[in-house]
């Protein structure tokens, strides 16, 4: 089984080769297949970009990259890549049940793969069954989050990229939704790339716990989270070994801006 | 200190008591002031001209009519068709957008001779110059309009591996929707203007020309009635295209 990513000396910036402001810079990272990897690091690490990068949003200056054993285009050509955004992106015309049917209207062409609906169980394993003709705006800030997860797994994606998912949501309603997203996890067995700000997120989330520095962004901590937890990735917020492990990374995190 | 919310009941009243307050002075004060009815004849002696020459408002309303909704229809046609092609083609933007600036500079008054000149004395100027009015402000807006989804929103389609036309059907398209209705809600004032202006020069038929012929032959009455029934047309070309807009766009 190939490894969900593997990059080698990956350069990302802007600008062009020529006058380019790196972002990223001779970055090595290899993901296993099915693993939740969470990336932690302060603004303008190239968090983001990494992910932009993975979901063939961006494409490398220099360095390579293979997810799923394949390029970047490839993958994202098969659909198999599920992406969620800080803001929800929830299309303001279009009621929740036909958001989350947003994959089936649009990139079903032939050289995509044909993907099932299957709104209805996502739409109750979300906890929105009875919310589907309602709009966006008559949505919370964590409703419309669930719906922008329950889009991004209509097409079973095997790599769920999030970008700070919960970052604008109130602590209650990001704890609920982390339970909920590592059940899913479990189910699904689809490899998960969380980028937050948070460190108790972060630890609470991740198998495995990567801290990028700024300027240019590179590793600076990659932290194995298993030790600490139980079976399945499960632990308690309040355990003394995660409250060490988050110690550590705040120390790395402190160095790293 | 702000003043509390008025009533259901009074925001319908007080626009009402406001217009008829109005409609009073004007009836009975502008007279006792010695305001002559050549310059404001009063709303009994106006409305009196909608009793007395009702056929011939009609017969007056239609070409304006017909010209201010055709010239609607075209203008704003041509508008989002050519905003469609520019927000494709960034060369033809850049290359065009500028000259249809500054074309959109020339007063619509200075440019009607001209258009009268190049399609003669019928109806196709006057629908000419309606449309031309009406394309510049929904041009603008539909172009705006259509790169108005934000950089996530493309994110999102491209990491669907929606297609260009996917695209603009399902995010730039229904995006643009808001701002294309509030052009036409100026629109659909303009278009009036635009072919009341175009019957001011050389018509003999439509509200335009009994403006002109009223205003040489001191029927001020008749000039009032002309401009009142002007306006209904907009109102109702307005409301006509806010109920459109409430059955498009629910959010």
């Amino acid at each position: 089984m190939h490894n969900a990513i593997e990059a080698r000396q990956l350069d990302v910036g802007y600008g062009g080769r020529q006058m380019a402001v790196k972002v990223l810079a001779g970055l090595d990272l290899t993901v296993a297949a099915g693993s939740f990897l969470s990336i932690l690091g302060p603004s303008g690490c190239g968090k983001s970009t990494l992910l932009r990068v993975v979901a063939d949003l961006l494409d490398p200056l220099g360095g390579t990259i293979s997810v799923l054993g394949e390029t970047p285009h490839a993958v994202r050509s098969r659909r198999d890549v599920g992406f969620v955004f800080q803001d929800s992106t929830l299309l303001p015309w279009r009621t929740v049940r036909d958001n989350v049917r947003l994959p089936l209207g649009v990139g079903q062409g032939s050289l995509t793969r044909k993907i099932e609906d299957r709104s209805a169980e996502l739409l109750e394993l979300m906890g929105l069954g009875g919310l589907s003709e309602r709009l966006p705006r008559q949505l919370s800030g964590g409703q419309r989050q669930r719906v922008a997860i329950a889009r991004a797994l209509l097409g079973e994606p095997k790599l769920l990229l999030m970008d700070e998912p919960f970052g604008a949501l109130d602590e209650i309603t990001r704890d609920r939704l982390n339970d909920e997203l590592l059940s899913l996890w479990r189910r699904t067995g689809t490899t998960v790339l969380f980028v937050t700000h948070s460190i108790a997120e972060a630890a609470y989330l991740g198998e495995r716990v990567i801290v990028l520095a700024a300027n240019p962004g590179r590793i600076l901590k990659d932290l194995d989270m298993r030790p600490f937890k139980q079976e399945g990735n499960r632990c308690k917020r309040e355990d003394p070994a995660i409250v060490a492990a988050m110690a550590d990374l705040r120390v790395a995190l402190e160095h790293a801006s | 200190m702000r003043q509390p919310p008025l009533s259901p009941q009074m925001t319908i009243a007080l626009p009402v008591l406001g217009a008829a307050s109005i409609l009073l002075a004007w009836q009975y004060l502008l007279p006792l002031l010695g305001v002559p009815a050549y310059i404001v004849p009063t709303p009994t002696a106006i409305f009196g001209v909608f009793q007395k020459s009702f056929s011939l408002l009609i017969d007056n309303l239609r070409p304006t009519l017909i010209e201010a909704l055709a010239g609607f229809v075209i203008g704003n046609l041509a508008a989002v068709l050519l905003a469609v092609l520019f927000v494709h083609s960034r060369v033809l933007q850049a290359a065009y957008f500028p000259i249809v600036l500054f074309f959109n500079t020339i007063p619509i008054l200075a440019l009607s001779p001209i258009i009268i000149l190049i399609f003669g004395l019928g109806m196709t100027p006057k629908i000419v110059i309606a449309a031309v009015i009406c394309f510049f402000p929904t041009l603008v807006n539909m172009i705006r309009g259509l790169d108005s989804a934000s950089d996530n929103e493309h994110e999102l389609f491209r990491v669907l591996s929606a297609t260009r036309s996917e695209i603009f059907w399902s995010l730039r398209l229904p995006r643009a929707l808001p701002m294309l209705f509030s052009s036409l809600r100026i629109a659909s004032a303009t278009a009036v203007i635009g072919a009341i202006v175009g019957e001011w020069i050389g018509s003999d038929k439509g509200l335009g020309a009994l403006i002109i012929q009223a205003t040489f032959n001191y029927q001020s009455d008749r000039l009032y009635a002309a401009i009142v029934l002007s306006s209904s047309l907009s109102i109702a070309l307005f409301c006509i295209v806010v109920l459109i807009e409430r059955r498009v766009i629910r959010y």
